[in-house]
């Protein structure tokens, strides 16, 4: 049998990504080998209202900025990070 | 020493943290909550933040401001909920032998906090409408730059 091996994704909204969502945070589960941009894609299709931002937002993997080629793995935490505004 | 609180920024407590007698200069910045932004007037503000990247990201400004200047004493806290007008949002205090490496280190680690840690501000207006603050023009960091 050659099976499809999935992972687990666990994603967390701030601030305005939180109020577009609803939500503070979101599981997914995406197939082996996907990466940030196959996350990416899921989200917006989950959350079409994502669409017009998030490709300009950063994305931060284990509390690290990734660029949207980098793979996933299982039980990563994943955060939208929108342009920041501390200070 | 980094910091994210909910409570009032203690400055006497951060320059008691960074005073030191091999440095003649102690500097302090704070970022306070300001009334107007062009003709909007704001009523309050609300910051939130990725808490442990956030703390992460600030634990390696002050690393890497070590590395560039001689600062022997350093200490970044910011604030996070609700912040009235006047209130300190953010401090960044460095100490270092001489005036020079404490304000350029003192400067570049308040903008680089502004462009890296994960930190939001949510703006109150005073007509009682709210909206996060994402600056779009400003560049973004990348995972080279951080």
């Amino acid at each position: 049998m050659n099976q499809v091996k999935s992972i687990h994704i666990e994603v967390l909204f701030f601030a305005s990504a939180r109020e577009i969502t609803g939500s503070s945070n979101y599981r997914c589960e995406l197939p082996e080998g996907a990466t940030i941009e196959d996350l990416t894609a899921h989200l917006i299709e989950r959350f079409p209202e994502l669409a017009q931002r998030l490709p300009r937002w950063q994305i931060a993997l284990r509390q690290e900025y990734v660029n949207p080629q980098t793979p996933l793995s299982d039980g990563a935490e994943v955060a939208l990070i929108p342009p920041v505004s501390g200070g | 020493m980094v910091e994210l609180t909910e409570k009032p920024i203690d400055t006497e407590a951060i320059l008691q943290a960074i005073s030191d007698t091999r440095c003649g200069a102690a500097l302090l910045f704070l970022g306070n909550v300001r009334e107007w932004t062009g003709d909007q007037q704001t009523n309050h503000l609300v910051y939130e933040a990725y808490r442990p990247m956030a703390e992460a990201k600030m634990k390696e400004l002050e690393a890497e401001a070590r590395r560039r200047w001689e600062i022997l004493q350093c200490s970044i806290v910011h604030r996070l909920g609700k912040l009235e007008l006047g209130e300190a949002s953010v401090a960044v205090a460095v100490s270092s032998p001489h005036r020079r490496d404490a304000f350029e280190a003192g400067q570049w680690l308040i903008d680089t906090l502004k462009e890296v840690v994960p930190i939001w501000k949510q703006e109150v207006w005073a007509d009682g409408s709210a909206e996060w603050v994402h600056p779009e023009n400003e560049s973004n960091p990348t995972p080279e730059s951080s």
